[in-house]
């Protein structure tokens, strides 16, 4: 019989960062954190590039919407995001919305730029045969231009994917930052192998999505493969 | 609601003392410029050189990526437990020298990268035809290479001082210094008039560094200077950056 003392895991008494015992006893934690990170991080990506299109489509029309647009999104950009999540306070409260809120106006900021970008770099005689071809314009975006655009717009949703998961960390001061809660509780106590499983989950994350969206890009455009 | 942040902002006893609005803002502006002095010192010299060479490309641009992928919070975290350690740094505070490395880390890739591109970007034939001219390669980099990218770089040292600014603020979060501790004594206390009067304070801050950003942008710019009177040709068009990650 040994006594409870002596089952405590040796990294646990030493604090130290790497404790595969720390894997095992909060795998409920990690994974609940993990799975928190990955759905606040993919909301607030979608919902900013939902908006993004529109906006840049709108952009496009005239030189003023433009900068306007340009202008609004670097000023939202400029703001700490600490700073963004207690505006918001107010507002949404302690809830998910004032992260993915955040988060959203964010990845629009990165989304808006490339998506203008992406369009603006069709090239005009293409966008004029498909129009001499007869196109409409809701055609012509649909077919033409979206899907040509498609790999600058791409490139912008790997930035902001990868940014919006090491951001939402912050979300843990409204205790909504998914692997950010982990982090947060540990600078209380301390706990460095928490520190350092939470780091990891979250470059781990980030990586992860941005493969997946390299991967998303050459299924949907097989052209550039083998361009670039 | 607004009345309380408005009050809250306007009463002096809440600028005065060292856990003051005021103390809090000094130590901030103070961790921000001697980030950025350092960032600009170590990175732009490694970069202006890469980038004259045309090497270490794949470094140079590949530290904007990694830089975006770590969480601020983390390294803040990680230095201030570590070897670092969280004591107080002269002026600095709490944390400071943990603070200090980690507004210094998240500096560098924005000044790295833009710095590298904007000079590897100048145009090639622009500086072969120094060189035929007969011009030192010290000459070619300071006459041609620098003036031809300086509005890049300087976008590098805008887009570095809004994210040093911000991460400055998130240390607060490791009980470091700066002013996001008011915004944290107003979560721990909650009061959210605090928070927001933070909040308010802080994100002011950020625009009115990133207008000066942009003042100097365009004073350090010799080609938008020299284009002023003379409606020359922009010998190298670009469009703009996509912007940093901020944290």
């Amino acid at each position: 019989m040994s006594a409870p003392a002596a089952d405590v895991a040796k990294c646990y008494v030493d604090n130290s960062w790497i404790c595969g015992q720390y894997w095992t006893d909060y795998r409920p934690e990690l994974t609940d954190a993990t799975v928190q990170h990955l759905w606040i991080t993919v909301v607030s990506v979608v919902v900013g590039l939902v908006i993004a299109v529109p906006l840049a489509l709108l952009a496009r029309r005239s030189p003023t919407i433009e900068s306007l647009v340009v202008g609004g999104t670097t000023i939202v950009y400029t703001i700490p995001s600490l700073a963004l999540f207690s505006l918001l306070l107010p507002f949404t409260g302690l809830s998910p919305t004032t992260v993915i809120i955040g988060l959203a106006l964010y990845s629009l900021t990165i989304l808006v730029r490339n998506v203008l970008a992406g369009l603006q770099a069709v090239p005009d005689e293409v966008v004029e045969s498909a129009r001499g071809m007869g196109y409409s314009n809701l055609r012509l975006l649909t077919r033409v231009e979206l899907p040509l655009a498609l790999p600058i717009i791409m490139a912008g949703l790997r930035v902001a994917a990868v940014s919006t998961v090491a951001l939402a960390t912050i979300g843990a001061i409204v205790s909504y930052g998914g692997l950010g809660n982990l982090l947060l509780q540990a600078v209380g106590n301390q706990f460095k192998a928490q520190i350092f499983a939470a780091s990891l989950l979250c470059v781990l994350l980030a990586v992860a999505l941005d493969l997946v969206i390299v991967g998303a890009q050459r299924l949907l455009t097989p052209w550039t493969r083998h361009a670039r | 609601m607004l009345a309380d942040v408005f009050s809250y902002l306007t009463d002096g006893a809440n600028w005065s003392g060292s856990s003051g609005m005021g103390a809090f803002l000094v130590q901030q502006l103070l961790l921000t410029v001697t980030a950025m002095v350092v960032a600009m010192a170590v990175g732009l010299p490694l970069a202006m050189y890469a980038g004259h060479r045309h090497r270490f490309g794949f470094l140079a641009v590949n530290v904007s990526n990694v830089g975006r992928a770590v969480p601020v919070f983390a390294v803040l975290l990680v230095l201030s437990l570590g070897p670092v350690g969280s004591e107080v740094f002269g002026p600095y505070g709490r944390a400071g020298l943990a603070t200090l490395i980690s507004l210094v880390l998240f500096a560098l890739p924005p000044l790295i990268t833009n710095t590298y591109v904007g000079i590897t970007e100048v145009d090639r034939d622009i500086v072969e035809a120094s060189r035929g001219m007969g011009m030192s390669e010290g000459k070619v980099f300071s006459s041609v290479e620098l003036p031809l990218s300086m509005s890049v770089i300087m976008t590098g040292v805008r887009l570095a001082l809004v994210q040093v600014w911000a991460t400055a603020t998130i240390a607060a979060l490791v009980a470091g210094p700066g002013l996001g501790r008011v915004i944290t004594r107003g979560f721990a206390n909650h009061r959210t008039y605090e928070v927001v009067a933070g909040a308010v304070l802080v994100a002011l801050i950020a625009l009115v560094l990133e207008g000066l950003a942009v003042l100097g942008e365009r004073y350090a710019d010799p080609m938008r200077r020299a284009q002023r009177g003379s409606r020359a040709r922009d010998l190298t068009p670009r469009e703009e950056t996509v912007p940093d990650a901020v944290v």
